[in-house]
C-alpha cells in the first residue's frame, strides 16, 4: 500500500482491514468485529478525552508500520493508539495481551466487592462480562475492600462508589453534555472518588446519561433500583416527541409498566442517541411513548432470555398503526 | 576547564544575589549567545555537548529540543521541571536555594535556543522558601535588563515565572507538570501527543530538569565541544549527585560522569565511607525508582569491571546485575538496614503518589504496599514473595505514566538480590521484629575495599 | 452565596499579581498558588474558602474542589496553627523518622495525624521532602528543620509556641 494512500492496511489477529488515516486500534477490531475486538471499560467514542485509563484494551504491536517494522516494546493502549499503515496487531492471540489483561481484571476487582447477586447492574455489568471471560474464580486480595456509603445525587440517580472503577465516563459526559460540571473526581490514588463535595444534587437536563454510560453499578437509576432483574425485563425501541432530544430510547418492560427507561446502545455498548431527563425519568407511561418494537439484544446475554412472542403491550394505540 | 562546572562558585559568598553572580562571570552565557549565536547555533551547541536529561531519563537534550514543533503563530514555551520529589533527590533544590541566578542564565539560554517568550519554572510546594529565592532572583533579573522585552537589545523577549505545586510526587512526571501547570490535578496525560507538539495550553513546549537547564551556561560559556571532552564516552560533562544513608559526609556533590563508584564512596573528597565503620550492604544508585544493587554489585559490574558513575556503566547487566543512574539520588544502606523494610517503605512512597488514573498503578502499588508490610511485620508467607513479584510483573509497563515502573522495580529489585532476606522474615516472624537480617552472603563480601 | 470569606486588599493585588504572570483567559493557572494564599489566610480550605477562590478566578467550584482534595498539602479539614511535617521516606527513615515520630507525639500527647487540644499544633508524618541528606527533618510551615534532635525538637517546639502565626505557608 502506498504511503499516501487514503486509508490504512492494519492486521489485528490475522484478521486484515483499511481503515481512514487516524482511525484508533480499537475501532480497527471494531470494524472487523468478533473476537479481535479488545474489551474497553473506560473509552466511549462519543465522549472527547475518554480511554487509556482503564489498561484493559492494550494489545502487542508486533509490526510498528510498513516502514518501520520494528515491534513496539511496551503493550499499548489501542483505544488512544492509532493505527500505521501495515501495522500488525495482536489481541487474543498475543501471551501478553492474555496475562497483562489477567492482571488488569485482578485490579479492578481489587477493590470492587463480589456481591454480584444483589448488584443492581447484575446482567448489564461490563466488569461482570470482563471477569467472567478474563478473571480467575478464585481472588488473591486478602485486605479489605474500600466500600463507600450510597449518595443520593439527586432524586433520581444514585451513586456508589464502592463499585466504581473511576473510567472517568461520567465526568465527561457531564463535561460535554451540560453546561456546568458540578461532579468530578475528588482525591487521588486508591482513594480516589467519584463524588460532588459537597452534597449536591445534580440538576442538568441530560446528566441522566452518566447511568447510561457508567460500565459498572455505580450509578443507578433509582427509579427502577430492584424493581426487577434486568433479564426479565422486556426490552422495547420507542420514540416520542421530545423538545430537548431525540427521544429515541429503550423502554425495558414488564407487563405493560414502564420500569425503566435509557438510551439506545450500539453493539459496542455505547449510547447512540443520548436522552434528557424528561424522557429518562418521567415518561413511565406507555401513552408517552411510540413503540417501534423489540429491541435486538446479543444472543449471549442474559438479558435475551426474556422472551418476545408478545411483541409489545397490546393497548399501544399507535403500535397497530406500524 | 574545571571539573566543577555548575558548582564552581557555590561557595562564594553571596553568590546568592546579582552582583556578585554577575561579578564571578554570571550572564556571560547569555551575552555571548544573544550577540553572536542564533537560536539554531546555540540547539546544536547543546547537541555537541552530548548534554543528557538530569532529571531521570537521560534523554539527549538537544534532540529533544529538535523535536519541538514550530508552527507560525503559536507560542512555544520552555518549562523547568524543578519538582524534584524522587527520594533520595535533592540537588535542585541545593542550586536554587545556593544559586539561584545560574538556573535563570539556563532558562534565557534555553528558551532563546528554542524560541520561547514565555517560560516557567514549575516548583514542588514544600520549596516554597526555594520559591522566594527563585522568585527574588528572577526580579533582580529583571531589574538588570536580563528578562523582558528585548534582552540586551538583542530583539529577544522573554517573561519568566516560578509558579509552585502543592504536594505531589507525580507532577515530576511532564504532562502531569503541564497539567499542574493549568491549575489541574496532576493527571498524566495519554500520549501521544507529546508536549513537543501539544503541551503547555496544547502550545509546543519542552520541559527539562533545573540541572538540564543549568548545564546549557557552562555549554554556551566553553563550547559544546569542551564540555563533550569532559566524563566518559556517552555520558558527557558533569553530573549533580545527592549523597544520603549510611555515609559519613552526605550532600550534593558535582562529579565528573565517570568517577569510579567506589571512589566515590570511600574517598574522603565525597561520601568520605561508610558511617560508624559498617560496612556497605547496598545502594540505590539513582532515586528511589531505580533498582538496588547488593554491595558485591556496588564497586564492580557483574563482568568484573569497575563500576563508574555514568549512565552506561550503571545499567551494566541491565536489571539483573545493573541498575540506573536516574536523577543521581545515591542511597547507601550499611549492614544494620532492613532491605524489606526499606523496600515496603518505598512502597508506601508510590502507594501514596499514584494519580488513581489508571488501574494497575491505583490497586497495585497500594496492594503492594499491604503485602511487604505483613512481610516486614513477620506474618508473610513464601507465597506472599512469588505475589509481589507477580503484582510488580503486571504493574510494570501497563501503566499510562512510568509511576508504575517506579513502583515496581524497587519491589523486583529487592526480590531479585534479596530473597534470602525475604524469606528469613517468613521462617523467623518473631527474629525479624528485634533485629535486622543483615548482610545477605558474607562470601560475596569479598569484592569491597577493607 | 456565602461571603463570609474574604481576602484583604493586599491579598487581591497578590492574586491580581499571580494571574498576571499566565496569559489572557489563562487564569485556572494561578490557581494552585491563590490556593495556598487561602490555606494561609482563612486556616484551611472549607467549602466556602474554594468557593471564594471559584468566585475570584472564574472557575466551577468542582475543578477547585478536585484540585483541592489532589494536592497533599492543601487541608480541607481544620488543622493547627502549625503542622510538624515530618519525612518518613526512605532515608529519613533510616535516620530515625520514626523515632522522631514518636518522640513529638510523647512530646505533644497526640497521635500522628492529630492536633493538640489548644489547636496549636498538627503532627503529620508526609512523605519525602527532599532533605535526603540532611535527615531526620520535618517542615513546619515554609522552614525546613533538619539534623534534628530531640533537643532540637524541644527547642523548636518552644519557639512556635511563641509564635505560631510566622509559620504560615504561602503568605510572604
Amino acid at each position: 500500500m502506498s504511503e499516501n494512500s487514503e486509508k490504512f492496511t492494519v492486521t489485528i489477529d490475522g484478521k486484515t482491514i483499511q481503515v481512514d488515516r487516524g482511525t484508533t486500534i480499537l475501532n480497527a477490531a471494531r470494524q472487523i468485529g468478533g473476537e479481535v475486538v479488545p474489551p474497553a471499560m473506560c473509552y466511549y467514542s462519543s465522549l472527547k478525552g475518554s480511554g487509556g485509563k482503564c489498561r484493559t484494551c492494550l494489545v502487542e504491536v508486533s509490526k510498528g508500520s510498513e516502514k518501520d517494522p520494528r515491534p513496539m516494546p511496551k503493550l499499548v493502549a489501542s483505544c488512544s493508539t492509532t493505527v500505521m499503515d501495515g501495522m500488525e496487531v495482536k489481541n487474543k492471540t498475543s501471551e501478553r495481551v492474555v496475562d497483562a489483561r489477567g492482571g488488569v481484571v485482578e485490579f479492578l476487582l481489587l477493590n470492587h466487592p463480589l456481591d454480584c447477586p444483589v448488584c443492581d447492574q447484575a446482567g448489564e455489568c461490563k466488569l461482570q462480562d470482563l471477569a467472567f471471560e478474563h478473571g480467575h474464580s478464585k481472588t488473591r486480595y486478602e485486605f479489605q475492600r474500600r466500600e463507600f456509603d450510597k449518595i443520593d445525587i439527586g432524586p433520581y440517580i444514585q451513586l456508589h462508589m464502592t463499585r466504581c472503577i473511576m473510567c472517568y465516563r461520567c465526568v465527561h459526559t457531564a463535561n460535554q453534555l451540560t453546561d456546568k460540571r458540578e461532579h468530578g473526581v475528588l482525591h487521588r490514588g486508591d482513594a480516589a472518588e467519584i463524588g460532588t463535595f459537597i452534597e449536591k444534587s445534580l440538576e442538568n437536563d441530560f446528566i441522566g446519561n452518566v447511568i447510561d454510560v457508567c460500565p459498572v453499578g455505580a450509578l443507578t437509576d433509582k427509579t427502577f433500583r430492584f424493581r426487577s432483574r434486568v433479564w426479565y425485563t422486556k426490552p422495547m425501541d420507542a420514540s416520542c416527541e421530545c423538545s430537548k432530544c431525540s427521544g429515541k430510547a429503550v423502554l425495558w418492560m414488564i407487563g405493560n409498566d414502564i420500569a425503566r427507561v435509557t438510551g439506545r446502545k450500539d453493539e459496542n455498548g455505547e449510547v447512540t442517541d443520548f436522552i434528557c431527563n424528561e424522557c429518562r425519568f418521567d415518561k413511565k407511561e406507555l401513552s408517552q411513548w411510540k413503540v417501534e418494537g423489540p429491541r435486538k439484544i446479543e444472543r449471549s446475554s442474559v438479558i435475551s432470555a426474556g422472551h418476545y412472542e408478545q411483541e409489545a403491550p397490546a393497548h399501544t394505540p399507535l403500535l397497530n398503526k406500524a | 576547564m574545571s571539573k566543577k562546572l555548575l558548582l564552581e562558585h557555590i561557595d562564594v559568598e553571596g553568590i546568592r544575589s546579582y552582583e556578585v553572580y554577575r561579578k564571578q562571570g554570571g550572564y556571560q552565557a547569555v551575552e555571548k549567545a544573544l550577540k553572536t549565536l542564533s537560536p539554531d547555533d546555540l540547539v546544536e551547541e547543546v547537541k555537541k555537548s552530548g548534554l543528557r536529561g538530569r532529571g531521570g531519563a537521560g534523554f539527549p537534550t538537544g534532540m529533544k529540543w529538535s523535536f519541538l514543533a514550530k508552527p507560525d503563530g503559536v507560542p512555544r514555551h520552555l518549562l523547568c521541571n524543578a519538582d524534584e520529589s524522587e527520594p533520595g533527590t535533592f540537588k535542585d533544590r541545593y542550586l536554587m536555594e545556593k544559586i539561584p541566578h545560574l538556573l535563570i542564565e539556563g532558562m534565557i539560554l534555553s528558551s532563546y535556543a528554542l524560541g520561547a517568550n514565555q517560560s516557567y519554572i514549575y516548583i514542588r510546594g514544600e520549596y516554597m522558601f526555594v520559591m522566594r529565592i527563585v522568585e527574588q532572583a528572577i526580579a533582580e533579573a529583571y531589574a538588570n535588563g536580563w528578562l523582558g522585552k528585548n534582552i540586551m537589545g538583542s530583539g529577544f523577549d522573554l517573561d519568566l515565572a516560578i509558579t509552585p505545586g502543592a504536594g505531589a510526587y507525580i507532577c515530576g512526571e511532564e504532562t502531569a507538570l503541564i497539567e499542574s501547570l493549568e491549575g489541574k490535578r496532576g493527571n498524566p496525560r495519554m500520549k501521544p501527543p507529546f508536549p513537543a507538539v501539544k503541551g503547555l495550553w496544547q502550545r509546543p513546549t519542552v520541559v527539562n530538569n533545573v540541572e538540564t537547564i543549568a548545564a546549557v551556561v557552562p555549554i554556551v560559556n566553553h563550547g559544546g565541544d569542551a564540555y563533550a571532552a569532559i566524563g566518559i564516552g556517552r555520558s558527557t560533562g558533569t553530573k549533580l549527585i545527592s549523597a544520603s544513608g549510611n555515609i559519613n559526609k552526605p550532600g550534593v556533590y558535582e562529579i565528573e560522569l565517570g568517577l569510579p563508584v567506589e571512589e566515590f564512596i570511600y574517598s574522603e573528597e565525597y561520601c568520605g565511607g561508610i558511617k560508624n565503620g559498617k560496612r556497605l550492604k547496598a545502594l540505590i544508585p539513582g532515586g528511589s525508582s531505580v533498582p538496588v544493587l547488593p554491595h558485591y554489585l556496588v564497586c564492580k559490574t557483574a563482568a568484573g569491571e569497575d563500576r563508574l558513575m555514568s549512565y552506561e556503566s550503571l545499567a551494566d547487566g541491565g536489571f539483573a546485575t545493573g541498575s540506573m543512574l536516574g536523577s543521581g539520588g545515591f542511597i547507601v544502606y550499611d549492614e544494620d538496614q532492613c532491605m524489606v523494610r526499606n523496600t515496603w517503605n518505598f512502597s508506601r512512597f508510590y502507594h501514596h503518589e499514584s494519580c488513581g488514573q489508571c488501574s494497575p498503578c491505583r490497586e497495585g502499588t497500594g496492594w503492594m504496599e499491604k503485602v511487604l508490610h505483613r512481610l516486614e511485620e513477620g506474618h508473610g508467607t513464601m507465597e506472599d514473595i512469588d505475589l509481589l513479584w507477580d503484582i510488580q510483573r503486571k504493574i510494570e509497563g501497563n501503566t499510562i505514566c512510568p509511576l508504575g515502573d517506579a513502583a515496581a522495580w524497587p519491589v523486583a529489585a529487592a526480590i531479585r538480590h534479596f530473597r534470602e532476606e525475604f524469606e528469613w522474615h517468613v521462617r523467623q516472624p518473631k527474629l525479624c521484629l528485634e533485629r535486622n537480617y543483615g548482610l545477605v552472603t558474607e562470601k560475596k563480601f569479598e569484592a569491597q575495599p577493607a | 452565596m456565602n461571603e463570609s470569606r474574604q481576602f484583604t486588599p493586599e491579598l487581591l493585588e497578590e492574586v491580581n499579581r499571580i494571574v498576571s504572570l499566565f496569559p489572557e483567559g489563562k487564569q485556572k493557572s494561578a490557581l494552585i498558588r491563590v490556593l495556598h494564599l487561602a490555606q494561609a489566610h482563612f486556616g484551611h480550605l472549607d467549602t466556602e474558602a474554594m468557593d471564594y477562590v471559584a468566585r475570584l478566578l472564574h472557575l466551577n467550584p468542582i475543578e477547585v474542589y478536585e484540585v483541592a482534595t489532589f494536592y497533599s498539602m492543601y487541608d480541607t479539614k481544620p488543622v493547627g496553627k502549625v503542622k510538624l511535617e515530618v519525612c518518613r521516606t526512605g532515608p529519613c527513615m533510616i535516620e530515625g523518622a520514626e523515632k522522631l515520630v514518636s518522640y513529638i507525639e510523647q512530646k505533644l500527647g497526640i497521635k500522628d495525624g492529630e492536633t493538640t487540644a489548644d489547636g496549636l499544633f498538627t503532627l503529620k508524618s508526609v512523605e519525602c521532602l527532599g532533605a535526603c541528606g540532611y535527615a531526620p527533618m520535618l517542615q513546619a510551615g515554609e522552614s525546613f528543620h533538619e539534623h534534628l534532635t530531640e533537643e532540637k525538637v524541644d527547642a523548636l517546639i518552644e519557639e512556635y509556641r511563641a509564635n505560631p502565626v510566622a509559620n504560615y505557608m504561602g503568605l510572604k
